[in-house]
């Protein structure tokens, strides 16, 4: 099976909170110093939902990553994980993409790869969290999509998916070519062993600009944007925790049960 | 080019009633709609919704437009886009909103692109620009770390609302409105990711969504033992239990008891966090609660920086302590 896997490189989402600044004159997030990018927690669940799909079935897994100044340690994961092929879409151009413009030009290299039976995305990337770039790809491609996958599986040359709901999950079945975005439910993604460490080292990224996949300039980027982003701010917060202290632990825990009747929590 | 005008909500049923966020959506919906001196229109999309056309007038709607056809039974892309376009051709709504629920997650976005506008997803607060008129979408990013304000120009306006941001209106039966039939106009030769069936993982107890308390554990639990803890204290308090993603990663509650961005949003009166740090992601389901509490180990988690009372504790000492005097309180 010939797959694909868009894998976005945002800030490390678990650095802690205390670290997260915004420079409210520009709107841009400032990345806290010394903490290395990462891909985005469901892209590599993605790519793990695509191995799964290699190890039964065979193929080929092509991994695209769209940005500017992609830290190819980075980006080469995908690869140490078991992927096959990486291509970037590199350029400064894409800087302030939105939803629209990110699913465009990742829709066009696509068209320029050709022959693919899934596509998989993250259900959201870890840092806009707005889960519409694999939708995106899908609707500007015309083919289906479903999301939310917890399991993937071909079974007779359709696709059936697990979707993961509020009570439970749904079973889909798509015709291939498909477009399927994949929550952690799916599972842990599996560690790069050294070995694929140093197959990745080996394999050069293909890069692509602009012009190779035959976008139109006023659609990527900036100039593609349909949202305009008016203001990013943090959100004060104002609370005050009380802590209770106590001789140990059970004590305060004590404590604690009688602070939260007196002040009619419980 | 059709002239947008008004305010339309995409409604959702859950076992055969407006669904909640539906009330909250009219409510925040008959605000926009009040602003810009216009109306406020929901579609029900589905198999015998009519029957909710009153009900979703008595939370705020002026018009109720009644999609009602055996193939939208169950929630397919491709069925509800189709039948989605054909409302929005005939309406032509300046605003669209829709639930940030496991349809509108999927349904949005695509049909955002397919009417060649942009949508703004997960949003938690929204305003009308009085001057331009546009739409103010406010929406948590980063993983709640920070808030981003995005205007569109292209119509219609469309975002998708988070859980229990938004107010419903008091119920009023007495309230008028105009019930509309439209043909769902699908193509089922269209449909080609298809629905085959539902399985429910049903939980015991009280509904996380629901509960007056929620009693959460993280990954400092360690395991599905300690989990059994917290249901003994979240029973005393006639709540539920809820957990961080580690400990559904680590397979010791199921996911459905997930909170957080991606996972459910509860806002109980009281939630108690168990060894879990606080991360953003996770506030993003629970903040709105009336009162955090907080039991962790490390003074300088980020917990103690969004709870109102905490102890700093290992919770295998302070746990069952704080269990048993709240159930002799409670008594
Ligand atoms: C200064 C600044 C301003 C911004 N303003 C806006 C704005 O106004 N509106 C807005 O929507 N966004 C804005 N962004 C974020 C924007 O650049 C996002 O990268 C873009 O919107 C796509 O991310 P997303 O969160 O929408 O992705 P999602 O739709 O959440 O991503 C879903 C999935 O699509 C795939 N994917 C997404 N992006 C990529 C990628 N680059 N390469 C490969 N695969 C990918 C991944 O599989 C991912 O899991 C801004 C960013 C900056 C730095
Ligand atoms: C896009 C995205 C979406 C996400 N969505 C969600 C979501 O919906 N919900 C969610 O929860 N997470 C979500 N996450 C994950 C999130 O970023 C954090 O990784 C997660 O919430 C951390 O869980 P935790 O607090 O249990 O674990 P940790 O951060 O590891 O914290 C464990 C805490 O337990 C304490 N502890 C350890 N042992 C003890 C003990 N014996 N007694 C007392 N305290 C102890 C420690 O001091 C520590 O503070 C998401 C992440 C991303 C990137």
């Amino acid at each position: 099976m010939e797959l694909i896997v868009c894998v976005k490189q945002v800030p490390d989402p678990e650095a802690p909170p205390a670290s997260f600044k915004v420079d409210t004159a520009t709107n841009k997030v400032v990345p806290p110093p010394g903490v290395p990018p990462v891909i985005s927690t469901f892209d590599e669940t993605a790519v793990e939902a695509a191995l799964r799909m290699k190890d039964a079935k065979g193929g080929k897994i092509t991994v695209i990553s769209l940005g500017n100044n992609l830290v190819r340690d980075v980006v080469k994961k995908p690869l140490a994980m078991g992927a096959d092929q990486l291509i970037l879409l590199e350029d400064p151009v894409y800087e302030n993409s939105d939803s629209w413009s990110t699913a465009y030009a990742l829709s066009m290299a696509i068209k320029k790869i050709g022959n693919f039976d899934i596509i998989f995305c993250g259900r959201q990337a870890a840092d806009w969290d707005a889960g519409q770039v694999g939708l995106g790809i899908a609707e500007f491609l015309g083919i289906p999509s479903v999301t939310l996958a917890k399991k993937v599986e071909s079974i007779d040359g359709k696709v059936r998916v697990e979707r993961v709901v509020p009570d439970g999950f749904e079973v889909i079945e798509s015709p291939t070519p498909c477009l399927i975005t994949v929550t952690n439910e799916l599972g842990e993604p599996r560690y790069a062993p050294l070995k694929g460490i140093m197959k990745a080292a080996k394999i050069q990224p293909i890069i692509w600009k602009p012009q190779d996949i035959g976008v139109d300039p006023s659609q990527i980027g900036a100039s593609g944007r349909r949202t305009k982003l008016v203001k990013l701010f943090q959100p004060v917060k104002e609370g005050k925790c009380e802590i209770i202290e106590g001789e140990n632990a059970a004590d305060a825990a004590v404590k604690l049960a009688v602070r939260l009747r007196e002040a009619k929590v419980l | 080019m059709a002239d947008y005008k008004g305010v339309l909500v995409c409604g959702e049923a859950i076992e055969g009633k407006l669904a909640g966020i539906t009330a909250e959506m009219l409510g925040g919906g008959r605000k926009l709609a009040d602003k810009l001196g216009e109306g406020l229109a929901v579609v029900l999309l589905g198999s015998g919704v009519k029957a909710l056309a009153q009900e979703a007038i008595a939370f705020g709607a002026d018009k109720v437009y009644v999609v009602d056809d055996p193939v939208l039974k169950d929630y397919q892309t491709d069925a509800y886009i189709m039948a989605m376009e054909n409302v929005v051709n005939q309406v032509a709504p300046r605003v669209l909103l829709l639930g940030q629920t496991s349809m509108g997650r999927d349904l949005a976005p695509r049909f955002a692109f397919r009417l060649k506008t942009a949508v703004s997803m997960d949003c938690t607060e929204l305003d009308i620009d009085p001057q331009s008129k546009l739409l103010i979408q406010t929406r948590p990013v980063y993983g709640g770390n920070a808030r981003a304000v995005f205007t569109t120009e292209s119509l219609p306006q469309m975002a998708t609302i988070r859980a229990k941001a938004m107010s419903p209106l008091q119920r009023d039966d007495s309230r008028k409105g105009d019930i509309v039939d439209v043909p769902s106009g699908v193509d089922a030769s269209k449909i080609k990711a298809k629905f085959v069936q539902k399985v429910k993982e049903e939980v015991a107890g009280v509904k996380l969504e629901e509960a007056p308390a929620v009693v959460s554990g993280g990954r400092g639990m360690g395991g599905p033992d300690g989990f059994k803890q917290l249901e003994a204290l979240a029973r005393s308090l006639k709540g539920a239990v809820g957990a961080t993603r580690p400990a559904i990663d680590n397979g010791w509650v199921p996911s459905s008891v997930q909170v957080g961005l991606t996972g459910k949003i509860v806002a109980p009166e009281v939630y108690i966090a168990i060894a879990l740090s606080g991360s953003s992601q996770h506030m993003a389901g629970c903040s709105g609660s009336k009162t955090i509490i907080a039991i962790n180990k490390d003074p300088e988690a980020n917990i103690f920086r969004e709870a109102r009372f905490g102890i700093v504790a290992d919770w295998k000492q302070a746990l069952p302590a704080f269990t048993q005097k709240v159930q002799e309180l409670l008594k």
